[in-house]
This record gives structure tokens, C-alpha cells and sequence, in this order.
């Protein structure tokens, strides 16, 4: 335990650094995967922009990217990593391996959720005179938005993980924190404590996910 | 062709399906005259729903032509027939409200796509509560309204742009009979009041009696019969036709009733139609007494569409063949209409 007192400031700036990864990724993938599900949905055979090829594409680059493990990923992109930001190492590289990798987790996430809003509201939109990108941002996504918050949930929790398998490959925060001084020196109670709070972290995120869908659903 | 608000000319809709292409709607001719109630009566899978979104070209034909007013739909490019769309109201079976917005919300949207600013757009939208009757329920969400309620949103809402022509896709299907009657009621006040032209299709005949002024019957895609109400319903012209009428009047015996008929009357079995005329009663009468012939009632009903009595009468008489013969010969040259029950 002297460990960790001592080494207590390096243990705050993982947290942080935990933190900063998980939530920039968030906000990347996040918006990343929103345009590409909606691509994946909008342009599925009988939606408002059916399209085949690109359905196909887009459909066909998703399936490569996602079953890629993900550890495996942040070195694979390493290259186009530091081709971006001139380092693929820290905070800064992990947290653009992970925002690429999350945002093909997303766009299923977002394209399960907006294939699951009734499509009698577009088609009344339409009815209306709506234009495709008016009904996707004024309809679908406000019809959508209890559940496509619980996905993202789902996804902050993942990212969790994702920053940790980061931390492995010289990426910082928790992970790297766990494995540097935990593993490597064989002291399980900084293992402990930094797994007590990455569940805090998840908590946390996950209560605050299920509180705001509850608001945005009403029920 | 002045009259005409929408002219659909040898329209026909394929669809590509995995067992091969479905023909929804084949080759069909109609216009909506402006200012009327247009049934369009069918079962389903005969083409109506797709009939209804050929009009507002949610759906475009395969082959044929679609005009709205001035407009040839059919010839537009999407990003103008999205304007006419904004003049066409549309309300549905499951009414289709946005859940994540208000009732107000809801009339609301329309209103933005058209470019209506606040205030002019909240008080339009109070105009139009006021007018379906829900004004108290401005602020509430969609679920917590009752079925008859959603669709006067539904209502309200197709109606924000003022348009000319509402179309409504079995809007009354999934109510129950007595705020079915209360939608169509508005619907009919909506076009008395407001002169907004409406397509109602539904599969219920009672909706078309209650409201339409006209009524399209449809079998496989076609159009089986095209005439006012009245006149369908006193004459339809096919079997399906027949089949509709007879789910509403409920005048005619069935093949069951009359074999039981058959069975507990020695007489011959006629059905005469209930004319719109006085002195149908006692012309009947007369005739069949000069003849030497008795008849009694044995099934049949009369009631009232569009003002006028319809409805028929069977007839068990009782003479012998050449009096009644003589009767019925007597009957149809006074202009009554009579058809025996054929014997087995």
C-alpha cells in the first residue's frame, strides 16, 4: 500500500488520463458513428436515400473494422496514427486508435436504434413534405433519442475498456497505470484499487446514461 | 377536367417482391372531384393503401400519370413534389404521431416545414386544437391520449398547411365504433366546413355510408366500381361490390337464412328493392291483391343513405304460378324492382 501513497500523483493523472481518453472518444466515435449509421440505415433498400452500392460499401467496411480485436487494431493503425499525429504513444495516440475503433461500434448501435423507430413517422413526415436529412435530424433521431442514449451508455462502458487494452500498448491512463505498477511488481493492491475505480467510473456513466434516458423518454 | 383536384390516368404500381413482381395497382383511372368525400372501399391487398400514396406520390406508379391540381406529380422532380406534398394532409390507421413531441409539437411541425413563425405558429396551432376539440391537451404527449384522441391530433396536424386535400388511410380502423363515428364526424365537418377535398380509404363499408359522397370499390388492383353512394349501394354492379354492401344493409338473406326459409315457407320466395318513392307500399299491395295473391314479409330491412330509404324486402307469395307470374310481371312495369330467390 506505501506504493500507491507514494506514488499517488502518477495515479491521479491516470485517472485523468483515463478520463480524457474515454470522454474524447466518446464525443469522436460518437459523432463518427452517428454519420455512419445513419448511412447504414438511411441508405438500406426501401429508406429515405436507398442506396445499394453504398449501403453495400459502407455495410462491407464496418464488417472489416469491427471484429478486429481490439488491442490488435490500436498497433495495425499505428502508421496512420502517427501519419495524423505524429506519435501514436500517450493519451493523444490511444485516444484516436480508440475513437476510430469505437465509431464502427457506434454506427451499429445507432443503425439498430433507428431501425427500430416506428416507420410511420417518416413516412407521415414525408407525407408532410419533410426533406431526408430533416426527417433523420428532426425525426428519427428525437424519436430515437431514449434508446440511442442507453447505446451510447453502452458504449462509454466499453470505451472504459478500450482505454484500458490502450494503456498496454503505451497508451497511459488506468491500464497502463494496473500493468506498470500493479503486474509488473507484483503489487495486487494497486491492481485492486485501480479496478475499484475504473467500476466507479462505469457506475457512474451508466447511472447518469439510464437517468437521462428516463428524462428524455418521460416513462 | 375543371373540376378534378387529383386525375390518375392508367396508373399502375409493380412491386418487386422475392416471390417474383406484385401488381398493387393495375391500370387505373380515376379523378377526385374538387370539394367531394371519395370512398375508396377494398379488401386488403387490393391496392388502396398503395392507391392513396400514388396520390401524394409517397409512392411513385410504375407506369401512368398522377396530377395533383396544375401539377403532374408523375413528371416533378422529388425536390418539388415535396412541396406538394405540403399542401396534401395525410392521417393513418396507427396514426403515426412524433412520441418525443407534444401536441402542440406535433400540429407544430408542419407548420415549421413551411416556414411559420412564432407567434403566427402558436396560433395556429390553438386555431386547430380548437377545431378537433383539444385544446386543454396542448402539452401532453401522445401516450397519454386515448386512441380517438391521437387521431384529431393526427387531424389537426394534416390540416396545419391549409391544405386542399386530405387523405385518410384507414383512419378510423383501429378506433372503436363509437369514436370511429365521432372521427368521421370531424372528417365530414372538415370538409363541410372547411372545403378541404377527402380520400378516405378504409375496409369498413359503414365508414363510406356514414361520410362519402362518392365511393371507389377496388378488387385486385382495379377499380371494380366507381359512382356515387347511393347508386352503388342500391345497385351494385359485382359480386365484391355486392359483398360490401351487404356487410352494411344487411337486408338480403344469406344462403343459409334463405334455405331455411325455403324450408318453413311453401311460397315462392321474392326480393323486391325498396324504391326511393312514396306509394311503394300500396302499390305492392294492390298489385298482388288484383292478382289474387298473398304476400307476406319474411326478411329484409330498410334504412337511410344520404337522406334517401334503401334497403329490400323478401316476400314469401302465395298464389298459384301464372297469378303470381301475372303479379311480379304487373309489379316490374310499375318500375319495381323484383328478383325471385331462385329455387335450388
Amino acid at each position: 500500500m506505501t506504493d500507491l501513497i507514494t506514488d499517488l500523483p502518477t495515479f491521479y493523472g491516470a485517472i485523468w488520463q483515463t478520463l480524457v481518453m474515454v470522454l474524447v472518444a466518446l464525443i469522436v466515435a460518437g459523432v463518427i458513428g452517428l454519420g455512419i449509421g445513419i448511412l447504414l440505415y438511411a441508405t438500406a433498400p426501401g429508406r429515405l436515400l436507398e442506396n445499394r452500392t453504398a449501403n453495400l460499401v459502407t455495410n462491407v467496411v464496418v464488417n472489416i473494422v469491427r471484429p478486429v480485436p481490439f488491442i490488435i487494431f490500436i498497433v495495425a493503425i499505428e502508421p496512420l496514427t502517427v501519419r495524423v499525429l505524429g506519435t501514436y504513444l500517450g493519451v493523444q495516440g490511444a485516444a484516436f486508435a480508440i475513437s476510430l475503433g469505437a465509431a464502427f461500434a457506434v454506427s451499429r448501435i445507432v443503425e439498430q436504434n433507428l431501425v427500430a423507430v416506428d416507420p410511420g413517422v417518416v413516412e407521415a413526415a414525408r407525407s408532410m413534405g419533410a426533406s431526408p436529412a430533416r426527417i433523420i435530424f428532426t425525426v428519427l433521431i428525437p424519436e430515437g433519442l431514449g434508446p440511442l442514449i442507453l447505446g451510447y451508455t453502452f458504449v462509454y462502458v466499453a470505451l472504459v475498456d478500450m482505454s484500458a487494452q490502450a494503456g498496454a500498448v503505451g497508451g497511459g491512463g488506468l491500464g497502463d497505470f494496473a500493468i506498470q505498477y500493479g503486474l509488473n511488481r507484483f503489487n495486487y493492491p494497486i491492481i485492486y484499487v485501480t479496478v475499484a475505480v475504473i467500476i466507479v467510473i462505469v457506475q457512474l456513466g451508466q447511472f447518469f446514461g439510464n437517468w437521462l434516458a428516463r428524462r428524455v423518454m418521460r416513462r | 377536367m375543371t373540376d378534378a383536384l387529383v386525375r390518375l390516368e392508367g396508373v399502375s404500381k409493380t412491386y418487386a417482391s422475392p416471390a417474383g413482381p406484385v401488381t398493387a395497382v393495375q391500370d387505373l383511372s380515376l379523378d377526385v372531384i374538387q370539394g367531394e368525400i371519395l370512398g375508396v372501399i377494398g379488401y386488403s391487398g387490393a391496392g388502396k393503401s398503395t392507391l392513396v400514396r400514388l396520390i401524394n406520390a409517397l409512392e411513385l406508379p410504375t407506369t401512368g400519370r398522377v396530377f395533383v391540381g396544375d401539377d403532374e406529380l408523375t413528371a416533378l422532380p422529388e425536390k418539388r413534389r415535396r412541396a406538394v406534398r405540403r399542401e396534401i394532409g395525410m392521417i393513418f390507421q396507427q396514426f403515426n404521431l412524433f412520441n418525443s413531441r407534444t401536441v402542440a409539437g406535433n400540429v407544430g411541425y408542419p407548420l415549421k416545414l413551411a416556414g411559420v413563425k412564432q407567434p403566427e405558429r402558436d396560433r395556429r396551432i390553438a386555431r386547430l386544437l380548437d377545431f378537433v376539440g383539444l385544446l386543454d391537451r396542448a402539452h401532453a404527449y401522445p401516450d397519454q391520449l386515448s386512441g380517438g384522441q391521437k387521431q384529431r391530433v393526427g387531424i389537426a396536424r394534416a390540416l396545419a398547411t391549409d391544405p386542399k386535400l386530405l387523405l385518410a388511410d384507414e383512419a378510423t380502423s383501429a378506433l372503436d365504433p363509437e369514436t370511429t363515428a365521432d372521427v368521421l364526424a370531424l372528417l365530414k365537418k372538415v370538409n363541410r366546413e372547411l372545403g378541404v377535398t377527402i380520400v378516405v380509404i378504409t375496409h369498413e363499408m359503414d365508414a363510406i355510408r356514414a361520410i362519402a359522397d362518392r365511393v371507389a370499390v377496388m378488387d385486385g388492383g382495379r377499380l371494380a366500381e366507381l359512382g356515387n353512394v347511393y347508386d352503388v349501394f342500391a345497385s351494385p354492379s359485382t359480386p365484391t361490390v355486392a359483398r360490401f354492401v351487404a356487410t352494411v344493409l344487411r337486408d338480403r338473406p344469406s344462403a343459409e337464412t334463405l334455405q331455411r326459409l325455403r324450408a318453413s315457407h311453401a311460397g315462392r320466395l321474392v326480393t323486391v328493392k325498396v324504391p326511393d318513392r312514396r306509394g311503394f307500399a300500396g302499390l305492392l299491395a294492390s298489385t298482388l291483391a288484383e292478382h289474387g295473391v298473398s304476400g307476406e314479409i319474411v326478411y329484409g330491412g330498410i334504412s337511410e343513405l344520404q337522406e334517401k330509404p334503401i334497403g329490400s324486402l323478401t316476400y314469401e307469395l302465395i298464389g298459384s304460378d301464372a297469378a303470381t307470374d301475372a303479379a311480379l310481371a304487373a309489379l316490374r312495369v310499375n318500375g319495381v324492382v323484383v328478383a325471385e330467390e331462385d329455387a335450388e
